[in-house]
C-alpha cells in the first residue's frame, strides 16, 4: 500500500492508495495509528484523504475506529476526506460516517479541523 | 431441503404493538387511494405490491429455526419462543401419530431456551426429543427453566421420551440423516455454530456469535466453516461500528461481516438473523436493503443472495 504524507499547517494529511482490506490493514494500521500519536502531541489534526482509495474492508474500518478511539482519548483530532462513492456508501451502511466525520474534499476537511487557507 | 423460520427476533420476543398496526393500516389505505379492493383477491394482489413493512413484519418470536427434508426427522435449531408455533405445526402434520424431534442448541441464554416449556410435544407420552448441545450444562439449564419458582410444570412432568446429547465441536456426526459439525463461536459463556450437509446441500446456522476483527486465525477458521455453503443463517444484529465499539464484547456480530465472510467463503446465499429487538420493521428492511446493496458494490466473482429472516419464512434449497 502506498502513502503520501504532506503537511498542511495545522494538519498532516495522509492519503493511502489502493484497497484496504485484511492483506493491507496491518500496514494501513500502523501509519496511521503513529501518526495519529505523533501529530496529537504536536497538536496537529490528521486529515485522510482517501480519494485514492477504492474499498475499505472491516478490517481497514476497524483501524479508523481504533484511530478515532485513540484521538478521542488524548484530544487529537482525526477526519476524512474525499471518500469515493462506493467507499463513502460503506462507510454509511457500517455507519461509520458517524464514528468519524466524512467531507467531500481535503480543503473542506482543512477547514473543518482549523487549518484551512 | 427446506428453511423454516419460527423466531427470528434476537435477546427477547418483540411484539408487533397496536401503534405500528395502526401505522402500517395507515401507509396501506392511503396507498390505496383510487384503487377498487372490492374482492379479497384483489385486496390481496395490491398488498402483495407493498412495501414488505408495510405489508408484512419481521415478527417477534426469538431464535427457532426448523430444517425440513423429505425422509428425514424434524430438526429444530434452538428453542426460542418460535418453538411454540413450531410444536404447534409439528402436531398438526403429525395428525396424532408419534413424532421424532432433533434439536440442536446454539448455546444455553434465555431467548434460545425459553420455548421449550411451550414446545407442546414434549408433554405428549409417545413423542421422542433428543437435544443436542456442546454446553456442559445443558440438561441442566432446561430443567432448570421449568423448576419452582419460574415455571408451574417441572421438567419431570413432561410426557415424551426426552435425551440430552453432548456434542464436540469440531467432529463430524451423522444424525437425523443430516452431517453435522459445530463450531465454537465467540459469545459470553461460549455458543456453537452448526454446518448441516444433506444431500449435497449445505446450512449453516451460526447465531450469536462475535467476530474479532484483528483475529486472522478466527476469521479464516470461519471462512473454512461457511466454505461454499448454500445458505449461511447468520447474527447480523448490529451494524460494524456498534459491534466493535459500544457492543464490543456483547457477543453479536453485524451485517457487513455476514457479508464479507460469506464473500470470502464463496457461500451462495446469506440470511441477516437474530435481529435486534429495538428495531422496527421499517429499520430491519432498511438494513436489509443496504445489505443487499453492500454485497452489490463490493461483489468479487462470486455473488451472494441476501435475504432478512422473519417469522414464517420458508427456503428451499
Amino acid at each position: 500500500m502506498e502513502f503520501i504524507e504532506r503537511p498542511a499547517g495545522k494538519a498532516v494529511i495522509l492519503a493511502p492508495a489502493g484497497r484496504i482490506d485484511m492483506a493491507t490493514s496491518d500496514q494501513f494500521r500502523d501509519r496511521v495509528l503513529a501518526l495519529v500519536d505523533t501529530c496529537t502531541k504536536a497538536q496537529q489534526a490528521v486529515v485522510l484523504d482517501f480519494s485514492a482509495v477504492g474499498y475499505i474492508s472491516s478490517a481497514g474500518l476497524r483501524v479508523l475506529m481504533l484511530a478515532a478511539k485513540q484521538a478521542r482519548g488524548s484530544g487529537g483530532t482525526v477526519v476524512l476526506a474525499a471518500l469515493q462513492p462506493v467507499v463513502l456508501e460503506i462507510f454509511q451502511i457500517s455507519r461509520f460516517d458517524k464514528v468519524l466525520a466524512c467531507h467531500p474534499g481535503v480543503s473542506e476537511a482543512l477547514a473543518a479541523v482549523g487549518a484551512g487557507g | 431441503m427446506q428453511v423454516r423460520f419460527w423466531g427470528t427476533r434476537g435477546s427477547i420476543p418483540a411484539a408487533l404493538t397496536a401503534h405500528m398496526l395502526r401505522d402500517k393500516l395507515v401507509h396501506a389505505l392511503v396507498a390505496a387511494a383510487g384503487q377498487h379492493l372490492d374482492t379479497p383477491e384483489k385486496a390481496g394482489a395490491f398488498a402483495d405490491t407493498l412495501p414488505f413493512p408495510i405489508s408484512h413484519t419481521f415478527g417477534g418470536n426469538s431464535p427457532c429455526v426448523e430444517l425440513l427434508a423429505d425422509g428425514a426427522p424434524r430438526v429444530l435449531l434452538d428453542m426460542g419462543s418460535g418453538a411454540r408455533p413450531a410444536g404447534l405445526e409439528a402436531l398438526r402434520q403429525l395428525a396424532g401419530k408419534p413424532g421424532e424431534f432433533h434439536i440442536f442448541m446454539s448455546h444455553l441464554h434465555w431467548d434460545h431456551i425459553m420455548g421449550f416449556p411451550f414446545f407442546t410435544p414434549a408433554y405428549i407420552p409417545g413423542h421422542s426429543i433428543r437435544i443436542y448441545g456442546c454446553h456442559a450444562e445443558l440438561e441442566h439449564a432446561f430443567r432448570r427453566q421449568q423448576a419452582p419458582p419460574s415455571f408451574p410444570v417441572d421438567f419431570s412432568r413432561l410426557g415424551a421420551r426426552i435425551e440430552f446429547v453432548q456434542l464436540e465441536p469440531g467432529r463430524a456426526y451423522e444424525i437425523a440423516g443430516y452431517r453435522v459439525m459445530a463450531k465454537l463461536q465467540a459469545h459470553s459463556g461460549d455458543s456453537y455454530g452448526y454446518r448441516f450437509e444433506r444431500g449435497g446441500k449445505t446450512v449453516i446456522y451460526s447465531t450469536d456469535s462475535e467476530h474479532k476483527l484483528e483475529d486472522i486465525a478466527q476469521t479464516d477458521s470461519f471462512i473454512d466453516f461457511f466454505h461454499a455453503a448454500d445458505l449461511v443463517i447468520f447474527d447480523a444484529m448490529y451494524s460494524l461500528a456498534d459491534a466493535i465499539s459500544v457492543k464490543e464484547d456483547w457477543g453479536h456480530s453485524s451485517n457487513m461481516m455476514g457479508v464479507e465472510l460469506c464473500q470470502l467463503a464463496q457461500a451462495k446465499h446469506l440470511v441477516l438473523f437474530h435481529h435486534e429487538p429495538a428495531y422496527d420493521d421499517a429499520t430491519i428492511e432498511r438494513v436489509w436493503r443496504e445489505t443487499q446493496r453492500l454485497e452489490e458494490i463490493t461483489r468479487g466473482e462470486h455473488p451472494v443472495q441476501v435475504t432478512a429472516a422473519y417469522d414464517g419464512l420458508q427456503l428451499a434449497l
